[in-house]
């Protein structure tokens, strides 16, 4: 057994370098055939290079789950450099965490892109599209899979850098550039703190390689003000990644690119990279107790910010991209609260139903003639109940739906590790984690009123829009796929008072498989009651009622639709733009004036120079004569005098 | 015994000397350049002389013999600038009109 195992263990060596290859070397393909291969052909080396990355990872996984619990597969693949007192390669690894990720990122990837080759057919840049989206996945795949803190970051400027392609794609109009810019300035921003932690630590503890960074600071190598510090950079290089406060401002603005883009962005590649990121450092935010606080109190708020926006959007796209910063608020909140296991169950959940809520809104907006107006959609559900299916399933599992949906899983135990939470910030004075998952509850109520809202009033009701077409079967597969996962995905785990199966649990951390019993029961139950509640507060004010309060958001939505309208925490983002820019403004007057003025000195004295010089040799013969005579006469006086 | 002494030779030879100077200096006439010139090699010649007859050695009189030679070569190449600037076209004794740097002007 042991050498089979070892044999097993050789051959996911090999296999883990071709899981990033493949999506890279199709990236290059797509690339090179841009122009000589039908969209048909670049659609199938696109999904062909993913899909083979999908049945990699499953066999990697395979071979991973035969080793210990513990375990994991390491493969270095060259030094990257060496220096006195610091050394990085380039090495993947891969254990329970990152093979986690890698299934995700490779098999809904792999969903996206069969959907995307039937949704792009009849584009003119779909080489270009593909080849982004191919290398989106590969970057991701070297983030997810570096066991270096180093490569994570190289990996995290290549989604950063397909994120813009991506967004930017039809970049004819000008909004879309500027919405792929913002995106990737907001995403920098957080590279350079991230860019700060890793500084810190490499300065603390001579190396990046994330088990030694994790080992030195349990062994307290690290100053707690540097683990502080070091967290809290982390921290904010994971929000700008993730959309959270105060950097939530890109995440709506990326709906500009394709919606394939945007589901690869939001289900499984770019912003599950923040919460990933400090899932797989929790041993050191474990250690910054302050900094727990501050990240479940951000996921908190962002909770209840993206729900009330979405709830007061009119555009069905932003409406998902809001809940997707909603949901992250979710995996934020867990994470703050030591829950990281949750935060990666919720991560994949999410993965689901979130590419399967974008990708059948994508198709409901094909075929209804690019309409993105929920108001004036209407009534869908007569002519496309497959899409209706569809959406509902991703909303029902978005909302959390007890006991039939994905959602409702990662939620509870989400909400089941906030309710267990204790921060210790001082001694002896601690906040419970108890007012978050009052939070949280209510973020999930409001998560069921603003998805069903868009439900009823887009699939119900009269139907008064025409829709064209037909969905292709490419599309079509994709969608039922995502269905099945976002219905059965959660299944694997049960909320924590209730008795088995805990597999994903057991899965990720068998260390953390310790009997609650002494929990009580009816804060799931209280979980489970949130989402019919919205979902029926739904129903009374959107589903049943008429038209007027249909097409306004009523009296007490107002508050809500001028908070979207204005975007206050946009605002607040806008007023520090400006005042960064004016202060640059001044700086950069300040800079030229100074400049200016030694220029004009400078050029003015050289002309009095050069003037002087010019009445030195002007040609006049007796000029030249006089300037030997006067110096002949100063030098005889030197001499003499002296 | 000397109708001069050696300080009042020098006296002399300083006041030619400024006036060739000055002459140099302050006339634009090519030719009145060359003779004030010419002053101002007399006025170091008769310094030689002097100081030749104040130590009673032979050599400041050869000196002046070379200066002689020396001011009539330069008289005479002096002579024939001016003669080529009359050949080139610049039919002008004026020194301050040469200093356009730009050798000679065809046509």
């Amino acid at each position: 057994m042991a050498a089979t195992f070892c044999g097993g263990r050789n051959m996911g060596e090999i296999l883990l370098p071709l899981l990033v290859l493949c999506p890279l070397a199709a990236s290059l393909i797509a690339f090179a055939c841009a122009g000589r291969v039908g969209a048909g052909g670049i659609g199938a080396i696109a999904c062909a290079g993913v899909g083979i990355s999908a049945v990699l990872g499953v066999v990697v996984s395979a071979i991973l789950l035969r080793g210990p619990a513990t375990g994991a597969l390491q493969v270095m693949l060259w030094p990257w450099m060496r220096v006195a007192g610091f050394s990085a390669d380039i090495a993947f690894m891969l254990d329970r965490i990152s093979m986690l990720m890698i299934l995700v990122v490779t098999i809904v990837g792999l969903l996206i892109h069969v959907y995307a080759a039937g949704y792009m057919r009849d584009d003119p840049g779909i080489a270009r599209f593909f080849g982004c989206m191919t290398l989106f996945v590969a970057a991701m795949l070297v983030l997810v899979l570096s066991p270096d803190l180093l490569c994570l970051f190289g990996g995290g400027g290549g989604v950063g850098l397909c994120s813009y392609l991506l967004i930017g794609f039809w970049y004819d109009d000008p909004a879309n550039t500027a919405a792929a810019r913002k995106a990737f300035y907001m995403t920098r921003m957080g590279d350079v703190a991230l860019l700060c932690a890793m500084l810190l630590l490499a300065g603390a503890t001579g190396s990046l390689r994330i088990g030694t960074v994790l080992a030195a600071v349990a062994n307290g190598q690290v100053s707690p003000t540097g683990v502080n510090m070091a967290a809290f950079f982390i921290l904010v290089g994971a929000l700008a990644k993730s959309a959270q406060i105060p950097f939530q401002a890109w995440l709506p603005d990326a709906m500009a690119g394709p919606t394939p883009t945007s589901a690869l962005i939001h289900a499984a590649t770019m912003v599950t990279a923040g919460v990933y990121l400090i899932a797989r450092l929790h041993g050191l935010f474990a250690m910054a107790v302050p900094v727990m606080a501050l990240m479940a109190v951000l996921g908190a708020l962002t909770l209840l910010m993206g729900a009330c926006v979405a709830l007061a959007q009119s555009d069905l796209k932003r409406i998902l991209a809001w809940s997707t910063i909603s949901q992250l608020g979710y995996m934020f909140l867990a994470l703050g609260c030591g829950a990281w296991q949750a935060a990666l169950f919720h991560l994949m959940t999410h993965a689901f139903f979130k590419a399967l809520l974008f990708l059948s809104a994508g198709a409901v907006i094909m075929r209804a003639r690019h309409e993105q107006d929920i108001f004036r959609l209407g009534g869908l559900r007569h002519a496309m109940p497959g899409l209706t299916a569809a959406f509902v399933t991703g909303a029902s599992a978005l909302a959390g739906l007890p006991l039939v949906t994905a959602g409702f899983y990662s939620k509870e135990m989400i909400l089941s590790g906030v309710w267990r939470a204790h921060f210790d910030l001082t001694h002896g004075w601690g906040a419970g984690g108890h007012p978050l998952w009052g939070i949280g509850l209510l973020g999930a109520f409001l998560t069921a009123l603003y998805i069903f809202r868009c439900i009823f009033i887009v699939f119900c009701g009269k139907a008064d829009t025409v829709a064209t077409g037909r969905t292709s079967r490419l599309m079509s597969i994709p969608l039922g796929c995502l269905c099945v996962l976002s219905v059965c995905g959660g299944m694997i785990e049960m909320p924590a008072p209730l008795p088995r199966p805990h597999l994903f649990s057991a899965f990720i951390d068998p260390a953390s498989l310790l009997p609650h019993v002494d929990e009580p029961f009816w804060p799931v139950l209280a979980g489970a009651a949130a989402p019919l509640a919205g979902v029926w507060a739904a129903w009374v004010v959107w589903g049943r009622s008429a038209s007027v309060m249909r097409d306004m958001p009523g009296r007490p939505m107002r508050l809500l639709a001028w908070l979207a309208q204005h975007a206050i925490p946009g605002r607040a983002i806008m007023g520090t733009g400006r005042m960064t820019q004016a202060t640059s403004t001044l700086i950069f007057r300040a800079r030229t004036g100074f400049l200016d003025m030694l220029g004009v000195w400078a050029g003015r004295s050289a002309g009095w120079a050069g003037r002087l010089l010019e009445r030195l040799h002007d040609g006049r013969m007796r000029r030249y004569a006089a300037w030997i005579a006067g110096g002949l006469c100063a030098g005889l006086a030197l001499a003499v005098l002296s | 015994m000397d109708p001069f002494s050696f300080n009042d030779t020098l006296l002399l030879a300083t006041i030619l000397f400024s006036v060739g100077l000055a002459g140099v200096l302050v006339r634009r006439n090519m030719v009145f350049m060359l003779m004030s010139l010419d002053i101002m090699l007399n006025a170091t010649a008769l310094v030689f002389v002097g100081a030749g007859a104040r130590w009673h050695d032979a050599t400041g009189q050869v000196m002046f013999l070379m200066i002689l030679a020396l001011a009539a070569v330069e008289t005479a190449v002096g002579l024939a600038i001016i003669l080529c600037l009359h050949a080139r076209g610049r039919p002008t004794l004026d020194a301050d009109g040469g200093n356009l740097l730009r050798g000679a002007e065809h046509g």
